[in-house]
């Protein structure tokens, strides 16, 4: 029998932490003994990159490619390599790496072992935000369990290969889960972005080469391992390969996060997985993949959820984390929300972020509020432009935080327009 | 600055801090970790401790301090007994955390940001706590309280 629904397969609907004991019997560190002695650390590279396995965390490059920038064997200079696992998430309507790291702390620490073996990296990280306690209490627990048992430290299985791994848990800054804010941040410094390049694969920790990788995606990792590219290609519906957690907020009757296959169609996951919307609500639109995706709405429904065809349609998968925003909460206020959030995070280091976010939030308030002027639209998309233009900005965060804005703008302009003209919000306060 | 007045780390945050030294190439790198070992033992990182801190990782005050304030849960100011972080995301809002916000100001006599007299709360907003499926949510300590409703409110701050 072969697993369709590998990542949650040790998730229960009561969110128990699966213990070392509970893993191995269904099946757990089975891939990490494949692997130790059985495939060289090229094999394992070889079968990541094969599986089209592609990042998790929002941008979704293909981990495998991420990986052979990572120099090996004789193009490695002496010390050492870092393996990171980003367990940041911040983004607004992100809450899938929680359920993996809470519930399947095992799966996370396999994988981040098999990553590391297969990067030849003899020290790793995960960085995790303060929040999740619970979540960095069973790792470290997990973590004990492992060195018992030999599968960290020193010879791991008997071989030559060592590993030990830390958890080091954040002071709090959306920021920090960039991947090159997140190596300054474990630096002990101010979690800046840094310019690529260099690229944090050649030199990252502490000028060392390192991988940052996304909770999700790692733990895709061990069954890679285990049962083969080809068998991740067929779990995919779509044009991507694997499963996806899938999450959604806001006004539904069921909100949560579930596995399914890569591609599963947004109406099944709203209609089947969220019971659809809550009694006396419509749905207006959708961030498909976190705070800082583009808005889809209703006629995009029948789109499967993976990266193309959400990149198609205009917005990103990003987190996979759907945010709802239904007919009776402001549009105006949504965005306002959102990006009221980034200027608070900006790191401050590029102007039209620093500036430009707050100057932004000044305006979607003033319209919120009944004192916008038609020109007001203007200056928004303006910003939109300006802000969101990769390349004016160090990283990502600016041009993320102009995603639901600029789409809004498009999709909801008559509220815009409404507010304005009739200097008032329409809606009430959410209640 | 006159080192006498400087209180010395307790052996207790001393050993905690060097575990951390142990696996890190430069002293400064362990700063985040020490400001958060001496705040969960003080609650909050005092100038005193902020300069006992940057002595034992051979670092200035000022530096760390810079490191300090860019991070929002390290807190240089005092606090209650017990932090309560209200999330005030989207999904928090759209399921009514300004009501809540409300409701927390009225019982507890205190805003956004203020601390009880009696020092048992302070009252924190925060950015998404990763939970929105479970929204409106807040922390209070170490504890997550999901679905909020005002009822729950009166229960966890019933005095
Ligand atoms: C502002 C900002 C915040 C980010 N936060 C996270 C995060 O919390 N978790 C995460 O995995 N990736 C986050 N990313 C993406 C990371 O930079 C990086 O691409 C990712 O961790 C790589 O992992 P992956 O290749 O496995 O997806 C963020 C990016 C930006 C620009
Ligand atoms: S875009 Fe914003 S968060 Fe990113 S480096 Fe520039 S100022 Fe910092
Ligand atoms: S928006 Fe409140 S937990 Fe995510």
């Amino acid at each position: 029998m072969t697993v369709q629904l590998p990542l949650t397969r040790n998730i229960h609907a009561d969110r128990r932490p699966t213990d070392l004991q509970a893993y191995e019997q269904n099946g757990g560190y089975q891939a990490l003994r494949k692997a130790i002695p059985g495939m060289p650390p090229a094999d394992c590279l070889q079968t990541v990159v094969d599986s089209h396995l592609r990042g998790r965390g929002g941008a979704g490059f293909p981990t495998g490619m991420k990986w052979s920038f990572v120099p090996m064997g004789e193009n490695a200079s002496p010390g050492h390599k870092y393996l990171i696992c980003n367990a940041d998430e911040m983004e607004p309507g992100a809450f899938k790496d929680r359920l993996l790291l809470e519930c399947d702390p095992h799966q996370l620490v396999e994988g981040m072992i098999l990553a590391a073996y297969t990067l030849q990296a003899d020290i790793a990280y995960i960085f995790i935000r303060p929040e999740y306690l619970l979540a960095t209490e069973r790792l470290n627990q997990a973590i004990a369990d492992c060195h018992r048992k030999g599968y960290l430290g020193k010879n791991i299985l008997g071989s030559d290969f060592s590993l030990d791994l830390y958890v080091h848990v954040s002071a709090g800054r959306y920021i920090c889960g960039e991947e090159t804010a997140l190596i300054s941040a474990l630096e002990g410094k101010r979690a800046n972005p840094r310019a690529k390049p260099p690229f944090p694969q050649v030199s990252g920790l502490w000028g060392r080469p390192t991988i940052v990788n996304n909770v999700e995606t790692l733990c895709n990792i061990p069954h890679i391992i285990e049962h083969g590219a080809q068998w991740f290609i067929g779990l995919g519906v779509s044009e991507d390969a694997g499963t996806k957690l899938y999450g959604v907020s806001g006004r539904v009757r069921n909100p949560g996060c579930w596995e399914l296959p890569m591609g599963t169609p947004i109406r099944e996951i709203l209609e089947h997985r969220a019971g659809g919307m809550e009694d006396g609500y419509a749905l207006r639109g959708l961030l498909p993949g976190g705070g800082s995706t583009d808005f889809l709405v209703p006629e995009h429904l029948d789109l499967p959820m993976d990266y193309s065809a959400i990149g198609k349609a205009g917005s990103r998968m990003g987190t996979g984390t759907i945010i709802i925003l239904d007919d009776r909460t402001c549009p105006v206020a949504f965005v306002k929300n959102l990006i009221d959030f980034f200027a608070q995070e900006s790191c401050g280091f590029c102007t039209p972020c620093r500036d430009g976010l707050p100057w932004s939030g000044q305006v979607l308030e003033d319209i919120e509020n009944g004192r916008g002027r038609p020109e007001d639209l203007e200056t928004l998309e303006r910003q939109v432009s300006f802000i969101g233009a990769i390349g004016n900005t160090h990283c990502a965060l600016a041009p993320g935080a102009m995603e639901p804005l600029q789409s809004a703008l498009h999709y909801f302009r008559e509220d815009f327009e409404k507010h304005i003209d009739d200097g008032r919000c329409p809606y009430g306060e959410p209640h | 600055m006159n080192n006498e007045r400087i209180p010395v780390l307790t052996e207790l945050e001393l050993s905690e801090i060097d575990a951390e030294l142990a696996h890190v190439p430069y002293r400064s790198a362990a700063a985040i970790d020490a400001m958060r070992i001496v705040q969960r033992h003080r609650g909050w990182v005092s100038d005193e401790s902020l300069q006992a801190i940057a002595r034992h990782l051979e670092m200035s005050a000022d530096e760390l301090d810079g490191i300090a304030t860019f991070y929002t849960l390290i807190f240089r100011r005092p606090v209650g007994e017990k932090v309560i972080l209200l999330c005030n995301s989207v999904t928090c809002w759209m399921k009514g955390c300004d009501k809540l916000q409300r409701r927390i100001t009225e019982k507890l006599g205190i805003g956004l940001a203020e601390t009880t007299p009696d020092q048992r709360y302070t009252f924190l907003p925060i950015s998404c706590l990763g939970a929105c499926d479970k929204a409106p949510v807040m922390m209070v300590g170490d504890d997550l309280y999901e679905n909020l409703a005002e009822q729950t409110l009166d229960e966890v701050f019933r005095s």
